[in-house]
């Protein structure tokens, strides 16, 4: 019983000292989604160069949760044009991956949800320069699949339990930037810390609209109904890649950027919902 | 003849053992230190008192009051009902109340979520009321006070088993009722129990995250408290983060340092042995003199 206590006390300690532990990214595997595989891949399979089917080694890559999808069905695509290569990935916030990156942790390629983060990583020198943008992301209208508070437009936000991510993240600062361009109001209920956050509020009906990106609603399948904004392609956040500077595989690493920026990249992120350069 | 001198400095421990135990210490202390090294102390008066700052402060200590009180309302009772009574379903009884100690906190604000949510088994009729408690601070208070509760009830719990019935029985034979009993004999006898469960209690409301992020939403000066603040001004300024951080460990300390008082800890959170067993033999004989009928038993 003392033990038992001494460790519930010890508990309480850790618990209290790590507010924030168990924070992690919620929400993010909701994105993992199978697509179906375009039917160009496996034909490509026997024509390539014989230098390029000699990549092998294991790559690691940082990338933005929202990418967390469309990068395991790349990765699997990946590994059948080279078989000797292995791809591991660390999903998270982008600034969380850039923080990691900057104290060492060892990554090859980074994949930011933003410019801005991929500005820290290039200030600290943890990246080669110049990453390249391969995606770019907009903003939808989303509500309940019931939608009960008969959300058509943006116009329709005044006055609604609307649920936005806070402007201290990439979403957040988007949602500002679009509000102002297109002359809508929001007075939030609630400021999110991560998209993911904001997708739960709204398809738990907890919240009766929300702003959230097109890859995320439409991840989220039949949880949330998206309404598209007219306008809203001219906030686009974009999504840069780029080689860290302190990999050891760095032709393989050049592979997979290329790989991301090339045809199959694109199919791939287009399906998901995102605009390619 | 070997012997084991407890009496000794190293309480008869082997010497290895202080190994594990430094390390233990390290583990758990490096962090705070490290921490500690990042402050940025010539900002720090500014980061504390910025308008986002305050306004997470002021609402963290105005929920966590309100969830430890509500702790205690309904802590207290429950806490002598699992310590005393012989109710068939006390066993199932005391796993569900346990358990938001060993939950993760994302669980605990999903489990909220779809009970008192708009949509949530009772906050869909709640709604039909008119009571609405998604995005209020209501929501932060309820969270609180479902991860820190059981923290009370434990830290009651165990008091109100060591101290026995001696003095309430008693009581009763003298006249006093049942009420009048719990509040002027229980409840003065548990007081320094009811001090470290309040204080750790307090300090689990302060420390409460995820179930809020879950459950309330983020928004300043409504649901917005300091650990929210924290992970939030992380991703923007990371000194006014560690500035609230250093904040929550210094008040966390104070906490748990109020638990550790000579007295505090004599009934519950981590009862320690010597002169209290002696106390103890002396409560279960009086205990039997009591149940013998024997009015004033005590006093022998």
């Amino acid at each position: 019983m003392r033990l038992r206590l001494a460790a519930l006390a010890a508990a309480v300690v850790c618990t209290v000292m790590l507010a924030g532990c168990g924070a992690g990214s919620p929400g993010a595997a909701e994105a993992a989604r199978e697509h179906p595989h375009d039917g160009a891949v496996p034909g490509d399979e026997g024509e390539l160069p014989a230098d390029e089917s000699e990549l092998s080694g294991d790559l690691t890559v940082f990338a933005a949760a929202s990418l967390h999808g469309v990068f395991e069905d790349l990765a699997e695509e990946f590994t059948l044009q080279h078989p000797q290569a292995r791809v591991r990935f660390s999903f998270a916030g982008s600034a969380d991956l850039v923080a990691q990156l900057n104290a060492g942790a060892p990554a090859d390629v980074l994949a930011a949800a933003d410019e801005s983060t991929m500005a820290a990583a290039i200030g600290a020198g943890s990246v080669q320069e110049e990453p390249r943008i391969f995606a770019a992301n907009t903003l939808v209208l989303i509500t309940p699949p019931d939608n009960p508070a008969g959300i058509g437009d943006v116009s329709d936000l005044a006055g609604t339990d609307v649920v936005v991510c806070a402007p201290h993240v990439p979403c957040g600062a988007a949602t500002v930037e679009l509000a102002q361009r297109l002359g809508f109001e929001v007075q939030p209920v609630s400021e999110e810390g991560s998209v993911a956050d904001v997708l739960g509020k709204v398809s738990s009906g907890q919240a009766r609209a929300g702003l959230v990106y097109r890859t995320d609603a439409r991840a989220a399948g039949d949880a949330v109904r998206a309404v598209e904004i007219p306008g809203a392609d001219d906030v686009v956040n974009r999504y840069p890649i780029a080689v860290a500077s302190e990999t050891s595989q760095s032709t393989l690493a050049q592979a997979w950027v290329d790989f991301v920026l090339g045809p199959q990249g694109r199919d791939a992120l287009t399906e998901a919902g995102f605009r390619t350069p | 003849m070997s012997t084991v001198d407890v009496e000794d400095r190293t309480g008869g421990l082997p010497r290895w053992a202080f190994l594990p135990a430094a390390l233990g210490v390290l583990l758990i202390g490096l962090p705070a230190l490290g921490m500690l090294v990042e402050v940025p102390w010539s900002d720090l008066p500014g980061l504390l008192t910025s308008e986002a700052s305050l306004a997470a402060m002021g609402l963290s200590l105005r929920t966590s009051i309100a969830a430890t009180a509500l702790a205690v309302v309904l802590g207290v009772p429950l806490a002598l009902v699992l310590a005393w009574t012989r109710l068939p379903a006390a066993r199932v009884v005391r796993v569900v109340v346990l358990l938001p100690l060993v939950l993760p906190p994302v669980v605990s604000g999903l489990a909220l979520l779809t009970t008192f949510g708009r949509r949530g088994l009772l906050g869909q009729y709640l709604s039909v009321l008119g009571i609405d408690i998604a995005f209020s601070t209501t929501a932060v208070v309820l969270a609180q006070a479902f991860v820190a509760m059981p923290f009370l009830v434990l830290s009651v719990k165990g008091a109100a088993r060591a101290a026995g019935r001696r003095h309430e029985v008693i009581a009763a034979t003298l006249g006093a009722g049942p009420t009048t009993v719990l509040r002027r004999v229980t409840i003065p006898l548990l007081a320094p129990a009811l001090g470290s469960g309040i204080a750790l209690a307090f300090a689990r409301c302060l420390g409460e995250f995820g179930a809020t992020l879950t459950f309330a939403g983020s928004l300043q000066g409504v649901t917005r408290t300091l650990p929210l603040e924290i992970y939030l001004q992380r991703e923007t300024d990371p000194d006014a983060a560690i500035a609230l951080s250093l904040l929550l460990i210094l008040l966390a300390a104070v906490l748990v340092l109020l638990t550790q008082r000579p007295g505090a800890n004599r009934h519950g959170w981590l009862p320690q042995p010597g002169p209290d067993d002696r106390r103890r033999s002396r409560v279960s004989e009086a205990d039997r003199a009591a149940r013998a009928g024997t009015p004033g038993g005590g006093e022998r």
